[in-house]
């Protein structure tokens, strides 16, 4: 039992990715179009030439028509998926799996949400009947909960920390402030954003992912058949998914400063694409970080850092654009705000970009030309309770 | 003989300082938290009165002028979180304040332990005197015979009048009562108060001068401070009102007092309980032995030691005087009749699983072989965190990952807490509470609170 790598039998030929942000212009049709119409140029197809379809989304319609309805397709199988903030990964891994079986030669990922338009601030989640008694804190909190957790344990002081995570945000601000798709665009600097008051724990707002609307796209075909749409596909080394038990909401071993299930799908994505070291060996990754100290932890979960360093790391500019390894050199959700469905498929765009080196200059990273695969790393749900995506592409 | 196997008091930990409201008062009174209603602090006061008697109550009943329900019972959020036995009956008596002694004049001419329980929230138009006078909280008292458990105090006798006057009056829906012209129902008041007294004392072949604690309740509080002044019992007898620190709680009044009054009582002392409601109602009881190996768990005296300002426009706002601006976030959806009913254990009751092994889930697992009752067990914080942007009527929500004593980890809402008191390696307990209320739907559920010596 266990999983059996598609390494090497997938490639992207296609992509697509709208600006994200409040587009009070879009509706959730309109961007699905514009997303799959810049997937379908990139590879030089048309809606016809797909097979088949999988859309990524969590509230923003539902069923396979949600899709095939604006994209007007004629008698497609249209599926769609939703597994929290890993929807869009999952989209892409439905697709891939798709291919890799040989049912399709031709498939479309396509992730997207229309989350402005509910009038209210942040994400909020579908209200499932219920008997009253599950906790309804928002994710920010949740996350925030990591910080005394983690000062606690890696002896770490709590203003120290409030710094990287500061640093964090600094980064993701400043490389977003580079690409012209995210939503937030202006640099911070960590003085300006330690000052800001707290909303959650020690979190202040400009620690939280943005809500944005938008969507992006994905042509996948066998790998054999790559080079008949693109020169330079990317090859999907892996894909590792992981939907936890719930277990550390309940288990007292369990103690807020590591995602288990992040550690888990990671473990499984290297084996699957015979990475031994990803700090040397991974260009760069895209990780999911929808609060601040979500991604100091997933550095650690990832193995992009030590055990207890990662606040360190991030002082030092590791991961810096032109750090050892660059993370979330588009800018992360940090930047481009969180359209659910969206953003798995938005991180590969990022690698499709920067590994074919199409990223404009200003962003390009350090590690450009000298390796050559990406990371992309989704979780959905809180600490102690979440789902995990993690893959990997490379362009050789 | 009937009498008392048990009781317990219930303050609230919020407190409003009467100079809030006007610089002429003094004094504070109780304050419900926002999500405390009679209910909640019902349930708080009948786990104090049930924790040290093995008596399990056949009958109860709840009384209150403030209830959370009409039309379906409030007693019986209070019989599940108290984890009663589904042959227990559970009773309403709800509207008037008299209704309180009304039970208890039921209880001990019932067969059977009978649990009581009183709960008040005491409200006035801003600024009026009922406002500043009112209080809240709630009292329980175990009644029953010597075959149930040891008797702590017995009933001696008991005398009720009953008058037809008008001193106070609320139309059903109103926040606030109105009062007849002051004096005509001291008057009244004052003379059905003596009759009452008088009547029971001579029942109980007793005079004035054995009565060792008196307690004169009532809403009315010049009549009943009349009343304990000419009865004839000596002034350093009459029991506090705890008019400057608790306020007037209505219909948890008489028994609240009745239980600071058991608190202080040595064995063999005469108390006697009028109450002054629609007529009065007189209780003439004797402490026994038992008393002395009977220590309250949570005194109500030492409740008064804690407590929590709470600023007027707070009080207000919580009263529904004040509708501030809400959270920009949808308020919760109701819960789920027929969810609430299949969780009915955990979401009332607080009962957890355990597995082969003994690991606790909360909540409980459908692959689990026993469960678990968490409701009296404390806990430890692991890690917390403050939501300023999370629904709450009353922003910001508090809470923590709660490790408990004997396994089990429950991440939960904080209630009667100051921020500043947040800390990894906090201690705390459980307490049930109203967590919000949607299209009419009460929905309650457990919260943690911090451990304080000796508070409640």
């Amino acid at each position: 039992m266990g999983s059996n790598a598609i390494t090497d039998r997938v490639a992207i030929v296609g992509m697509g990715c709208t600006r994200f942000g409040e587009r009070w212009d879009m509706g959730f049709d309109d961007l699905l179009i514009e997303a799959a119409q810049g997937a379908f140029s990139s590879a030089g197809i048309g809606k016809d030439d797909v097979d088949a379809y999988w859309l990524g989304t969590v509230q923003s319609g539902m069923s396979g028509l949600a899709l095939s309805r604006p994209l007007r397709l004629d008698n497609k199988p249209v599926t769609r998926v939703e597994n929290y903030c890993a929807t869009g990964s999952e989209a892409l891994r439905q697709a891939a799996y798709g291919v890799a079986s040989g049912a399709y030669d031709v498939a479309v990922a396509i992730g997207g949400e229309k989350v402005k338009d509910s009038g209210y601030q942040g994400l909020n989640a579908f209200p499932i009947p219920g008997d009253g008694t599950a906790r309804s804190l928002t994710a920010a909190a949740m996350f925030s909960m990591i910080v005394p957790a983690y000062a606690a344990r890696h002896g770490v002081d709590e203003d120290e920390l409030r710094t990287a995570l500061a640093r964090i945000a600094s980064k993701n601000h400043a490389n977003g402030a580079r690409n012209p798709r995210a939503q937030f665009r202006r640099e911070m600097t960590v003085e300006r954003l330690c000052a800001m008051p707290a909303v959650a724990g020690r979190l202040s707002v400009l620690d939280c992912a943005g809500v944005a609307d938008g969507a992006a796209a994905a042509v996948v075909v066998r790998a054999e058949d790559a080079h008949r749409y693109t020169d330079n596909p990317l090859f999907i080394k892996a894909l590792s998914f992981v939907s936890g038990d719930g277990r550390g909401l309940m288990d007292p071993d369990y103690d807020y400063t590591t995602f288990p299930e992040v550690a888990a799908a990671a473990r499984e994505a290297y084996r699957q694409a015979g990475i031994a070291d990803p700090r040397t060996e991974l260009a760069l990754a895209e990780v999911h970080d929808c609060f601040t100290p979500a991604e100091l932890v997933l550095l650690e979960d990832l193995g992009l850092a030590e055990r207890g360093t990662a606040h360190q790391r991030v002082m030092d500019g590791a991961f810096d654009l032109d750090g050892e390894l660059p993370v979330n050199p588009d800018g992360g959700l940090k930047s481009f705000g969180h359209p659910v469905g969206a953003t798995g498929l938005r991180m590969v765009f990022e690698a499709w970009l920067q590994l074919r080196g199409e990223a404009p200059a200003e962003r390009r990273i350090a590690t450009y030309g000298k390796r050559s695969l990406a990371l992309t790393h989704n979780l959905g749900g809180y600490p102690g309770e979440m789902v995990s995506f993690v893959g990997v592409f490379g362009t050789g | 003989m009937r009498g008392i196997l048990g009781w317990g008091a219930y303050v609230p930990f919020g407190r409003l300082d009467r100079r809030q409201i006007a610089p002429a008062l003094s004094g504070t009174r109780s304050v419900a938290g926002y999500d405390e209603d009679a209910t909640t602090m019902g349930v708080a006061a009948a786990r104090l009165a049930l924790r040290q008697t093995p008596a399990e109550p056949a009958a109860l009943w709840f009384a209150t002028a403030d209830p959370p329900y009409l039309d379906r019972t409030n007693a019986t959020a209070v019989h599940a979180a108290l984890r009663l036995g589904r042959t227990c009956a559970a009773y309403d008596a709800v509207g008037s304040v008299r209704s309180a002694v009304g039970t208890l004049r039921t209880a001990l001419t019932s067969a059977g332990p009978t649990l009581v329980v009183a709960s008040d929230l005491r409200t006035g138009r801003p600024g009026g005197p009922d406002e500043a006078a009112g209080g809240d909280g709630a009292a329980a008292l175990l009644i029953g015979s010597d075959s149930d458990g040891p008797v702590l105090a017995e009933q001696v006798a008991t005398a009720s009048v009953t008058a037809e006057f008008l001193d106070r009056w609320r139309i059903p829906g109103e926040p606030a009562s109105r009062l007849w012209e002051e004096r005509f129902g001291e008057t009244v008041y004052t003379d059905l108060g003596r009759e009452a007294l008088k009547s029971a004392l001579e029942e109980a072949e007793l005079a004035p001068g054995d009565v060792g604690a008196l307690v004169v309740s009532g809403l009315h509080a010049r009549a009943a401070k009349t009343v304990a002044a000419t009865s004839g019992v000596p002034a350093e007898a009459v029991v506090d009102r705890l008019d400057g620190r608790v306020g007037n709680p209505g219909a948890a009044q008489p028994a609240l007092l009745l239980a600071a009054a058991l608190e202080q009582a040595a064995p063999g002392q005469v108390i006697v309980l009028v109450s002054l409601a629609d007529g009065a109602d007189a209780f003439v009881w004797r402490t026994t032995p038992a008393l002395r190996d009977h220590p309250q768990p949570v005194p109500l005296l030492q409740q008064l030691d804690y407590g929590r300002p709470v600023p007027y426009l707070t009080f207000l706002a919580w009263r529904g005087m004040l509708d501030p601006e809400p959270p920009r976030r949808p308020e919760p959806a109701r819960a789920s009749a027929s969810a609430a009913l299949r969780n009915h254990d955990w979401k009332f009751g607080f009962v957890g699983s355990a597995d082969e092994g003994g690991t606790v889930s909360l909540p409980p697992s459908p692959l689990d072989t026993s469960a678990v009752a968490m409701a009296d067990r404390t806990g430890t914080v692991v890690t917390y965190t403050v939501d300023r942007l999370a629904y709450s009527p009353s922003p910001p929500v508090v809470f923590a990952v709660v490790d408990f004593d004997g396994g089990g980890r429950l991440p939960v809402e904080l209630t009667d807490v100051d921020i500043d008191e947040l800390a990894i390696g906090g201690r705390v307990e459980m307490s049930f509470r109203r967590l919000h209320t949607a299209d009419g739907v009460h929905n309650y559920f457990w919260k943690a609170r911090p451990v304080r010596e000796k508070g409640v």
